[in-house]
């Protein structure tokens, strides 16, 4: 027998006293939490989104389009990066003003290559309000999720309104599970020094979060 | 209203100024109390230590002396908690085992109708100030049982805020566990006794004289770490503050 | 589970160096204290917890209810998606199966994810043996790995070791396993976490295999979910060649929806966090990004024996987030090592019992290791009610009865070193059953009471070494009724 069937077999046996809940499964479970917490308006929603962006060390910034470009070539110039690495789908006129020579993901590039860039561009799938958090899904203005990983410097551009969301549910409604989906939250952090959240280890760590709108 | 002490083996053995301080609140209360002298053990000690089924005849003995009143008053949080939370639970599970709906039966009538005294001078009888005089300084635990099992929430302090001339001083780590949790502090007695010392700590903190709670069995932990940590603080079961008179005070 | 802690003395033996150790305390205490706070602020920021933590428990339920149907969901959506699926029945199945897929990929050193089932199994020593190094790269793990620890916590491994400690191991250790850690390293936290950061780098860049666990699977859509906080469970996800993740069976969701739920009950439950740093969600390998290879291997390991409990079984809705370690005041005082096994605490308590039976004397004294006082109910995002299955294990314990090991249904004896109590629960339920024995007795102590002593020889000192007992009273309350009827005849 191979261990597939051992193990299905030892759980329906183990369930032998439990009598089989045949109705669908939302009626199975059901669910009387809220979509989303309080009542906001689309700007007050956004606003939120600043707050807890920031409550977890991210560095929010308020541009328009005609703004962007500016404010990116300031953030790059600031942290001194001489490389900074853009996802394909980016689009070009958010780097237009840029000065540092921009890195473009590649497939062949390797992690020590990703290595010695100091910042990253990418665009967002989504962004919740009430957790301050982005939500990158491998589409072409984000690109591999290594690329917002690798560089110590990360700088996401998200469109708002149109892809901020109050809540976790919303957040998922609107994710396909079928791509890959990275949840960022702030800058990489860690509680393992006596249970208290100290910001920076692995991944980047200056997060910089452009609300663009 | 056909009210019925259930003292608890422990009150009956060892604190009898408790049961005769409910007697003595409750009557004054306008409560007509009897205690059925057939009463003993709730079973709490047998199933919490993993015996339930000798906990079983227990819980039918109390429901045999007890059913036929309309409540049953307890000065104990845990032993309240044996028969409202876990009465149900013995019946289930001898259901479970294939024996029957016939404990689950016995035990029923008795189960709605079981208070903690807090909670039926609060709910029941609806008052929070019982007239009681009590000038010194308290600081009120909330024994897990009670807290957690029960829900008594804020129901011994508003009794407690109510009494004239004392002071209710906070607890800091209130709703932290004494340490006691029956065979628990023999069975695992360093760690018992640890925690029971970082509540004494804890209480004598706040510069309190007496530490107040609604369960004897608690207080015979905490109390016999006072005594030997030499705190100046009394343990005292919250029945006897709320027993106490201008005329008759408690000593 | 494997033999990495047998031999261990029961929990009460364990805990006797924790308890006196004063630097120990101090670490746990103010590690908990500082959390607790924080846990009960994150929660408290969200009015609908009960309704989420009902939901929890529900989709938990069901899913183990028909485990069996999400099982093979899973493993069709995964394979759909372009990973293979394995079974493994236990820790050495488990093992082997991991082992092979690194030697086939000709590698000899693997970048890993904390993940509570490879530690289940002692995966790292396991690999050890075959020549393959496993590098931990959660700080903690990573603390515990060069300190030749063992952990002492689900979420934070190295709770029992403070900021100086850390630094001193750092110092000592890092240059062994790669590079080392700066001469003048201070034991600031933010220095600490760079030092390791540096120390990780290379491995990161170079790594080939990752390994890791999951904190949920969702059988709908075959998609893995990672919790994390520090990026390294990023790197080992995505910059690997090869990943394999080694998860326990209970970690499947029948849904993609579901995981609103957990979302937003994990992180504040665990790290006390609105949302923690980094969640990772993959579904099998995706062109172009990430691993090329990825296997699951579904880990049973007594979680069907578990399952087969019907009180027992709700210790399988566990999500790990380590919020009743974190408000338990037995786990604050005996740490996290006296329990044995990889999971400490109140959930360790139920949950090592039922994984490897209570055969071993650590194992049957685990259920003891607590006072019943229900805070690790209440603050438990999935209603999993440890007192209630604490006491079920006590009965095992002493009773014995019907159980499954190793997927047979067997009868378990009663354990040994209990018969004394046994012998006096009997006679305390005779006496309690006749009212007229207990009055007899209550008469004794109270005639006597004058020749009680303060303290108990045998196994009464266990009370009276620490605590003085009652004085007995002159006559028991039920002579006091008896006498005056209740006080209606005046006599005080």
């Amino acid at each position: 027998m191979s261990s597939r069937e051992r193990i299905l077999g030892r759980v329906r046996r183990a369930l032998a006293d439990v009598t089989p809940d045949d109705r669908p499964y939302a009626e199975a479970v059901p669910r009387e939490y809220l979509r989303e917490h309080g009542e906001r308006s689309v700007a007050q929603t956004v606003e939120l989104l600043a707050e807890n962006l920031a409550d977890y060390r991210a560095v929010v910034h308020r541009a328009d389009a005609a703004e962007l470009p500016l404010l990116i070539t300031r953030l790059l110039a600031e942290r001194g990066s001489r490389e900074v690495l853009v996802p394909a789908g980016l689009p070009p006129q958010w780097l237009a003003a840029a000065g540092p020579v921009r890195v473009h993901d590649r497939a062949a590039d390797t992690a020590q290559r990703l290595d010695r860039v100091g910042s990253v561009v990418t665009g967002c799938a989504v962004a919740i309000a009430e957790t301050g958090t982005i939500v990158l899904d491998g589409s072409p203005d984000q690109g591999r999720r290594r690329i917002s990983l690798v560089p110590d410097h990360h700088i996401c551009v998200v469109r708002v309104p149109d892809q901020v969301v109050s809540s976790v549910p919303q957040a998922l409604e609107r994710l396909d599970p079928a791509r890959p989906s990275t949840w960022i939250s702030g800058p990489s952090a860690t509680s393992d020094i006596e249970l208290d959240r100290v910001e920076g280890v692995h991944g980047p760590r200056t997060l910089e979060v452009i609300l663009l709108g | 209203m056909r009210v019925a002490l259930f003292l608890t083996c422990v009150n009956d053995t060892l604190y009898p100024d408790t049961g005769r301080a409910v007697v003595k609140l409750l009557t004054r209360l306008g409560v007509e109390v009897d205690f059925p002298s057939g009463q003993s053990c709730c079973g709490q000690a047998h199933y919490n230590t993993g015996y339930r089924h000798e906990a079983e005849p227990l819980a039918r003995h109390f429901s045999d002396v007890f059913r036929e009143y309309e409540a049953i008053v307890t000065p104990s949080g845990s032993c309240g908690a044996m028969v409202r939370e876990l009465y149900p639970r013995l019946g289930e599970r001898a259901r479970d085992e294939g024996r029957g709906d016939g404990l689950a039966r016995t035990l029923a009538p008795v189960v709605p109708k079981t208070y903690e005294l807090t909670e039926f001078l609060v709910d029941v009888l609806g008052v929070t100030d019982v007239g009681a005089y009590y000038p010194h300084t308290v600081t009120y635990h909330p024994t897990c049982h009670g807290l957690r099992g029960l829900g008594l929430g804020d129901r011994p302090r508003r009794l407690l805020r109510a009494v004239k001339g004392l002071e209710l001083v906070e607890l800091p780590g209130a709703e932290e566990c004494c340490g006691f949790g029956g065979t628990f502090a023999l069975k695992n007695a360093e760690v018992s006794a640890a925690m029971g010392a970082d509540k004494v700590r804890n209480a004598e903190s706040t510069g309190a004289e007496v530490l107040c709670a609604a369960d004897n069995s608690c207080l015979m932990h905490i109390g016999g770490t006072m005594s030997r940590l030499r705190t100046g603080m009394r343990p005292v079961h919250i029945a006897e503050i709320l027993a106490s008179t201008e005329e008759e005070p408690t000593a | 589970m494997t033999g990495t802690y047998l031999g261990m003395p029961a929990f009460p033996r364990a805990a006797h160096d924790a308890v006196r150790n004063p630097v120990l305390r101090g670490n746990l205490r103010h590690a908990t204290h500082t959390i607790r706070a924080k846990r009960a602020r994150a929660v408290g920021e969200l009015s609908d917890w009960a309704a989420l933590r009902e939901a929890g428990r529900r989709i938990k339920d069901h899913t183990l209810r028909h485990l069996d149907r999400y099982l093979e969901q899973l493993e069709e959506s995964v394979t759909a998606a372009g990973g293979t699926v394995h079974w493994a029945v236990d820790a050495d199945e488990a093992n082997r199966i991991v082992a092979r897929l690194v030697r086939e990929t000709g590698e000899s050193e693997v970048v890993k994810v904390k993940s509570m089932a490879t530690q289940e199994i002692g995966l790292n020593e396991a690999l050890a043996a075959e020549g393959i190094r496993a590098y931990e790269t959660d700080l903690a793990e990573l603390i515990v790995q060069l300190g030749e620890d063992r952990p002492s916590h689900i979420l934070v491994p190295a709770i029992h070791r403070n900021r100086g400690e850390i630094r001193d191991i750092f110092r000592s250790e890092m240059g062994a396993w790669g590079r080392p850690a700066p001469e003048d390293l201070t034991d600031r936290p933010a220095d600490l976490a760079e030092a390791a950061r540096l120390h990780l780098r290379e491995k990161f860049l170079r790594a080939k295999v990752g390994i890791s666990g999951a904190n949920f699977m969702v059988a709908e859509t075959g998609t893995l979910v990672v919790v994390e906080s520090e990026g390294n469970g990023r790197m080992c996800l995505t910059l690997p060649e090869t990943l394999i993740s080694v998860v326990g069976i209970e970690k499947v969701v029948p849904t993609w929806r579901d995981l609103e739920v957990f979302l937003q009950t994990l992180p504040r439950s665990s790290t006390a966090e609105r949302m923690n740093p980094y969640t990772s969600m993959w579904t099998g390998t995706t062109d172009g990004d990430g691993p090329r290879a990825f296997h699951l291997v579904l880990l049973d390991n007594g979680r069907t024996d578990t399952l087969a409990d019907r009180v027992g079984r709700q210790a399988l809705r566990c999500i790990r987030c380590s919020a009743c370690l974190n408000v338990c005041p037995v786990y604050e005082r005996a740490g996290g090592h006296a329990y044995g096994s990889v999971y400490p605490g109140p959930i360790g308590a139920i949950l090592s019992p039922q994984l490897r039976g209570t055969a071993s004397e650590i194992d049957a004294s685990l259920p003891y290791a607590s006072s019943l006082c229900g805070a690790c109910y209440e603050v438990c995002p999935v209603a999993i009610d440890i007192p209630e299955v604490l006491v079920h294990l006590r009965e095992r314990v002493v009773q014995g009865g019907p159980a499954v090991r190793q997927g047979n249904k067997v009868v378990l004896r009663p354990a040994r070193g209990h018969a004394a109590e046994r012998a006096a629960m009997r006679a305390a339920r005779w006496a309690f059953s006749r009212p007229g024995a207990l009055r007899a007795g209550q008469r004794l102590a109270s005639r006597t009471r004058r020749l009680h002593p303060r303290t108990l020889p045998g196994p009464g000192r266990a009370w009276s070494d620490t605590r003085d007992l009652p004085a007995v009273p002159a006559e028991p309350f039920r002579d006091w009724w008896q006498r005056t009827r209740g006080g209606k005849d005046g006599v005080r």
